[in-house]
């Protein structure tokens, strides 16, 4: 039915695109950018901590920075990098055409640079950019706040709507376009994986936007959501912002997990172990994120039985998480393993993540978290989580489905040798701050006391590797697309496995016109 | 068949997506009064209601004291003089007890105030009463104007004997500026 047409020409082939591959290009081109700007904040961090004492930057500058940092990385680079590997990947997995909303999907990329240049922005109005944190606490982000809040609360809202409209159009094509034969237990675990996702953020984004909106409705018409003088409370904001940031945090780990179920089978030459436990597991862990949230707020003063039951609610997270990790381990056992760079970056995930999930644990014990919490600690914990989990895992995708994309093969070489550089950076960056943590250095300081001088340098070394681990990732990805070996094959992997590698490479403009039949 | 099909179940889940967004925004705010509801209904918080409380018997427990403490704090920049008359009250449960807290207003300008009062332990709060409270409305001071405010309260005879002593703190807010701060009453 459909004409087989090329892309537009030149700039209109971008503006108005609806082709989900050039969509899911534009969204991953996009979020690597963003991650660059919240990397050169984190360096800007980094290098100010490379010493006690303050030497770069002042410390209103130095919050603006680790404020912008949280967010750019969040809503700018790990969230739309996932989002653009759905449109690349999901329709090809489950052998429909294009999304279900072809326009639509060029909207919800088009307002992601329209939100980050909102938020950019804010460093060059009067009072500086938000200095708050990525959590902006009120009254920190209300009576406190620097007026370019205003800007931020918009850039907020647009993030929100764009990450809506990107679910309702993911979760459109897979419960609608999957090819004949394509049950829900036989779609990929990836795909599994964002259906779940794409539920989290329809049902948590809201409340978020709600968030901010009381926010901008304390400072500019008078209401007191958030002001104790009159009737509101500051406490409530935490509520309703965990309400959404604990989901959010599976947001941004839950396509983690499932490009890690993709990955690790093929380079195991085996089918993922447990497939079905590992849906409900991914289910199970979307269902408690929302009912978990209070244990980011253990010292505001909650009832004993709230802290018991938050935390015992969020240690019975480590059972479906467990019961992943001991699947992908049971998928290698026995396995014909080769360690190629997307086996690489799925292993230390694994490995890695793990890690973030026990120092998890220990933050979800309240009686402990009464020490560890606004330490290094919790810093090192959720970047063992948020940089091992997801960028080291969409780093894994990027590797593993790059042939597909661009039909050329990477420098296996370069490849291992940038794993292994991110690798020993990322662990020097963030496992000497467990022991400052520990210790007591407070986290989102621009100075700190003598005694922790040591690691700090550590961490500062190892970020500035880290950060050279992704400008080479940059280097490999153009070389691969410049000048890579011509990779015609379909399979691309031995052991690669699903609908995706039944396409040509490159994968043609338009795909499964004709709907596949899965058997 | 399959170019037709798709087209028409894509029009029938957006709707119910759309619906989902709508009422998790809507449920963000609900989260307000379902906040103070919680915290009311589980007695947490030490948020206290501010209107009056009409008593309903006359009950006196005058063999019990519980040990009732004040403590006044200033809200971040609010530069009035606020401190309680009586630092403590020893209050039999179901009786009737008067005190008062001194304000006064050492700047050159009038300004409104607002008392916004919270009680320790948090589930205390729902036996401690409030007759009457300069907390019901704002206070306004001319410039250099001292004022003592006066609160009226009754412990709940009912409350249980694991409670001893009851805070009650003060903190005191300038709502001057703010205009459209409306009292909270």
């Amino acid at each position: 039915m459909s004409e087989h047409h090329g892309p537009a020409k030149g700039i209109k082939r971008w503006l108005f695109a609806t082709n989900h591959k050039d969509i899911g290009t534009m969204y991953l081109w996009f979020s690597f950018a963003m991650f660059f700007v919240g990397g050169f904040f984190a360096m800007v961090i980094r290098a100010e901590l490379f010493q006690p004492g303050l030497q770069l930057v002042d410390p209103q500058f130095f919050n603006q920075m680790t404020t912008m940092h949280g967010l750019v990385m969040v809503f700018g680079a790990i969230m739309p990098a996932f989002v653009g590997l759905a449109n690349w990947m999901i329709p090809m997995m489950i052998g429909a055409p294009d999304m279900a909303l072809p326009r639509m999907n060029n909207l919800s990329f088009w307002l992601l640079p329209v939100a980050v240049t909102l938020l950019i922005s804010t460093f060059f109005m009067e009072g500086g950019a938000p200095a708050f944190g990525w959590t902006f606490y009120a009254p920190l982000s209300t009576t406190y706040a620097p007026p370019s809040t205003t800007f931020f609360i918009f850039a907020v809202h647009i993030l929100g709507a764009s990450s809506i409209m990107g679910s309702i159009n993911i979760l459109a094509t897979i419960i609608n376009l999957r090819a004949p034969g394509m049950t829900y237990m036989k779609m990929p675990m990836f795909v599994w994986t964002w259906a779940i996702t794409a539920f989290l953020l329809i049902a948590a984004m809201p409340v978020l936007a709600g968030a901010v909106t009381m926010m901008l409705m304390d400072i500019h018409f008078g209401t007191s959501f958030f002001s104790a003088a009159g009737g509101g409370d500051p406490v409530l904001f935490q509520h309703v912002f965990w309400f959404f940031g604990h989901p959010e945090v599976y947001i941004i780990i839950l396509p983690a997990f499932g490009v890690i179920s993709e990955i690790i089978p093929t380079f195991s030459r085996k089918p993922l172990f447990g497939y079905s436990s590992m849906v409900y597991a991914t289910a199970s862990i979307a269902f408690l994120s929302f009912i978990v949230w209070a244990h980011h707020m253990y010292t505001t003063g909650m009832p004993l039985a709230g802290e018991l039951y938050f935390m015992y609610a969020t240690m019975l997270i480590a059972i479906p998480t467990g019961v992943k990790v001991f699947n992908w381990i049971a998928t290698m056992f026995g396995g014909a393993l080769t360690f190629e760079a997307p086996m690489l970056f799925s292993v230390a995930t694994v490995f890695l993540f793990s890690l973030g999930g026990f120092t998890g644990l220990m933050l979800a014990i309240a009686p402990i978290d009464f020490a560890y919490q606004e330490s290094y600690f919790v810093v090192a914990h959720f970047h063992y989580t948020m940089v091992a989990g997801a960028i080291f895992s969409m780093t894994a995708a990027v590797y593993y489905w790059l042939p597909k994309w661009t039909g050329r093969m990477y420098n296996e070489t370069l490849a291992k040798t940038q794993f292994w550089i991110a690798f020993v950076g990322f662990n020097l960056t963030f496992f000497p701050q467990h022991f400052v943590g520990l210790a007591g250095m407070p986290r989102r300081t621009p100075d700190y006391a003598l005694q922790f001088a040591d690691f700090n340098m550590m961490s500062s070394i190892g970020s500035f590797i880290y950060g050279f681990a992704q400008l080479f990732l940059l280097y490999i990805i153009i070389q691969t697309i410049r000048s890579g070996k011509e990779n015609a094959d379909e399979k691309t992997w031995e052991g690669a496995n699903g609908l995706e590698w039944t396409l040509a490479s490159p994968a043609p403009f338009h795909t499964f016109s004709t709907p596949p039949t899965v058997k | 068949m399959q170019e037709k099909k798709p087209e028409k179940s894509t029009t029938k889940t957006i709707p119910y997506l759309i619906v989902l967004v709508v009422a998790m925004f809507g449920f963000g705010f609900l989260l307000v009064p379902l906040y103070d509801v919680l915290c009311d209904l589980a007695g947490i918080n030490g948020k206290v209601d501010l209107v009056a409380y009409e008593k309903d018997s006359d009950v006196i427990v005058s063999d019990r004291t519980v040990n009732i403490q004040f403590i006044s704090l200033n809200n971040n920049g609010m530069p009035w003089i606020f401190k309680p008359m009586h630092t403590s009250v020893k209050a039999h449960p179901g009786q009737d007890y008067n005190t008062s807290f001194y304000a006064s207003n050492p700047t050159e300008k009038a300004m409104t105030a607002q008392a916004v009062p919270s009680i320790t332990p948090g589930y205390a709060a729902k036996y401690f009463h409030k007759i009457e409270c300069f907390c019901f409305d704002q206070q306004e001071l001319e410039a250099g104007k001292e004022e003592e405010m006066g609160l009226r309260f009754v412990v709940d005879a009912e409350i249980p004997d694991s409670i001893h002593t009851i805070t009650l703190t003060y903190t005191l807010f300038d709502v001057t500026a703010d205009e459209s701060v409306a009292s909270l009453n």
